[in-house]
């Protein structure tokens, strides 16, 4: 009786807090310890954003953070029947790196290790892990102080990849948390693509806090494809944070096909002049998902432009958040910055909140936002009807056609028909 | 092929079409004119399945079965074609690649085995060239930034890549300068078989100087009030439709 007393009296976070009781981070590097150390410092002064938090209005994280979670280290022989690269792929397994499904090829002037091998001995991880990390946001706090491990991929100054870098995030066992990191640092003049994709194969209510920090420097350009394929009843919050310096080109496509609770926290600083940045997400949802889609683009430095575009389909009593903000500061002459969401929603039962904001201080700029909800064309729908396309087919046309200038974005091959083959199979078979 | 018996149809309270009966056998081509708002168009689409509009009346069968009951999609795949007066313009979908499904969807129901990619560029690439329009539709999205006179034209592409028994032109000449209605013209009379039929709705009579009807149709206030041969549509241009419908006032009172 004495333990469930004690259990009754903790506050919500410090029973969130106890699950990393278990967890020993002695064999860290000490520069990291210290980081560790400081965010724990750091979370004991801040609290759980409730529906008073502007920034949370429209997602609640008490679901998410009552949740009765574990952390384990997976088994040495997985067999699995995923579909997983092989070649360029670092495979995380409940937050834990995996050598076995990982596969690693070393090639000139690039890394791409775990992050707990790269701490030991790449600079740029020493130099600059956790600093673009917001000291504010809870969650963030929280990866800093408990993450197992995660990616590094790092390009040296004027490399180009050819190849496509994969980092896996696997959810495999009952209700896993687990705190993935990565780190992305593009010198000058680098150039790659990667794909951050989190497969859930565990239906039971798990909790991915996941962060990636990524440094564009001048000149280079990165593209990631972030594919959120969670389960129906578990939870993710994932934040990136970028900073973007002179001439560099940052592009981020958010696909988000599952998952109870997920929110995506997309912080970009464009530091330089010249920048280009495309932010793009498509979040096809159904029965009581509810995804939230936060992003915060800061131009500082004249002469940039960024497209924002986000597009929701919501099914049954699903909803959807989209909360863009552009801020242009006062230096930020020239700036053209185009944000726009659009909405289909099926059902009389699905919501969108959907919020663009601008917020500008230069005044020689060009930016536009907008926001549409609407149904599918029923002028549309009888047209492809009328030449013998089934309901449901010209419905799935029509779905394709709205979702394609997203999935035509993607840089990456297979996953742009991963994508499109999702939507034929989920947009079928919908009355 | 179809006998429409005592067809009423109402949208939105209002009853459009108030009693017509046609009949159109295979190898013929019909013509219904009439004035703005006889219900030309409606009967076009309650042909055609749309449902904002009500039939409360009367019979249509097609090939034998009570089209009314069928869905849309099953209407096109016995065999029915509306080319429709304005064409949907549909962004992000393939013109080919939405006619592709269309047409192994019917042959998938007819159970009979997709057609092979190489079957069907043929196709596209012959009934492409009926219309003038080479390869321009290829990569295309459904009539999206198309002229008026190319989304006419794409509606006949569609009609010779679907071949039905029976077509029905809502008003296609309508917005055409004279060579796409010629190429529109043309198109429809290479498509003229013994087995198939047409029913051309239409405003003017200039197209039927392209199309020569075998029967013309005078269609006011929902009901058909005259039929005549081709020589009805040189007389209804000559002195209008005011005769006609004086014809009728007469007759009611």
């Amino acid at each position: 009786m004495e333990v469930l007393q004690e259990t009754k009296d903790m506050t919500a976070k410090e029973q969130f807090l106890s699950h990393f009781d278990t967890q020993d981070f002695s064999f860290d590097e000490s520069f990291s310890i210290e980081k560790r150390e400081e965010a724990k410092k750091i979370i004991e002064d801040l609290s759980f954003p409730t529906s008073k938090d502007e920034y949370w209005k429209y997602t609640r994280t008490n679901r998410i953070v009552k949740g009765k979670y574990s952390i384990s280290i997976p088994e040495n022989e997985m067999e699995l029947d995923l579909a997983i690269p092989s070649k360029n792929c670092i495979v995380l397994v409940n937050g834990y790196y995996s050598p076995e499904l990982s596969f690693i090829e070393s090639a000139e002037g690039i890394l791409f290790s775990s992050l707990s091998k790269a701490k030991s001995s790449n600079e740029m991880v020493q130099k600059h892990f956790g600093s673009l990390t917001k000291k504010d946001e809870i969650f963030a706090m929280i990866n800093t102080a408990y993450h197992q491990d995660g990616a590094v991929l790092h390009l040296g100054k004027n490399v180009q990849a050819n190849e496509v870098y994969y980092i896996i995030n696997l959810i495999d066992d009952d209700h896993i948390l687990s705190n993935p990191r990565n780190f992305i640092f593009m010198e000058q003049g680098s150039n790659a693509k990667v794909v951050l994709k989190t497969i859930n194969s565990s239906n039971t209510g798990t909790f991915t806090n996941m962060v990636t920090e990524v440094f564009v420097e001048k000149n280079a350009q990165l593209e990631i494809n972030k594919v959120q394929d969670e389960s129906e009843s578990s939870f993710q919050i994932a934040t990136e944070q970028i900073v973007q310096a002179n001439d560099s080109t940052f592009k981020i496509n958010t696909f988000t096909l599952s998952g109870n609770i997920v929110r995506n926290n997309l912080n970009i600083d464009s530091l330089g002049k010249n920048t280009m940045t495309y932010l793009n997400g498509l979040y096809p949802l159904k029965g009581k998902q509810h995804v939230d889609n936060h992003s915060y683009l800061l131009h500082r430095e004249p002469n940039c432009e960024s497209h924002e575009l986000y597009k929701g389909i919501l099914n049954d009593q699903s909803t959807g958040v989209f909360n863009g903000k552009v801020f242009v500061h006062r230096e930020a002459q020239k700036t053209n910055a185009f944000q726009s969401n659009a909405n289909i929603v099926m059902s009389d039962t699905a919501t969108i909140n959907s919020k663009p904001e601008l917020e500008i201080y230069a005044d020689d700029v060009k930016c536009s936002h907008g926001s549409t909800t609407g149904q599918l064309d029923d002028e549309a729908l009888f047209y492809l009807r009328a030449r013998g396309l089934s309901k449901e087919s010209a419905r799935a046309v029509l779905v394709n056609a709205f979702a394609s200038d997203v999935i035509e974005q993607i840089g990456v091959e297979a996953i742009k028909d991963e994508i499109k083959q999702f939507i034929d199979d989920n947009y079928q078979g919908i009355k | 092929m179809i006998k429409i018996e005592n067809l009423h149809a109402s949208i939105d309270g209002n009853e459009i079409l108030k009693g017509i009966n046609l009949e159109v056998k295979a190898g013929e081509v019909h013509a219904i004119m009439g004035p703005n708002g006889s219900g030309k168009s409606t009967l076009a689409n309650v042909l055609a399945g749309r449902d904002e509009y009500k039939v409360s009346e009367g019979s249509v069968i097609f090939l034998g079965e009570d089209l009314l009951d069928m869905e849309p999609e099953d209407r096109s795949r016995a065999g029915l074609f509306l080319a429709f007066q304005y064409p949907v313009e549909i962004p992000g979908v393939s013109n080919i690649n939405f006619l592709k499904t269309a047409i192994n969807e019917a042959r998938e129901k007819k159970g009979l085995k997709p057609m092979s990619a190489k079957d069907f560029l043929r196709r596209v690439k012959e009934k492409s060239k009926l219309v003038e329009l080479g390869g321009r539709l290829a990569n295309r999205s459904v009539n999206e930034g198309f002229s008026g006179g190319e989304k006419k034209r794409n509606e006949i592409f569609q009609m010779a890549m679907l071949e039905p028994k029976l077509s029905i032109l809502d008003e296609t000449d309508s917005g055409l300068d004279i060579d796409a209605l010629r190429i529109v013209a043309n198109g429809v009379n290479e498509l003229k078989t013994k087995d198939n039929a047409s029913i051309v709705i239409t405003h003017y009579q200039r197209l039927l100087d392209y199309i020569i009807p075998d029967f013309v149709h005078v269609l006011y206030k929902g009901k058909i009030v005259k039929t005549g041969p081709k020589e009805l549509a040189l007389e209804l241009e000559e002195k209008g439709y005011d005769w006609i419908i004086q014809e009728q006032e007469t007759i009611s009172t």
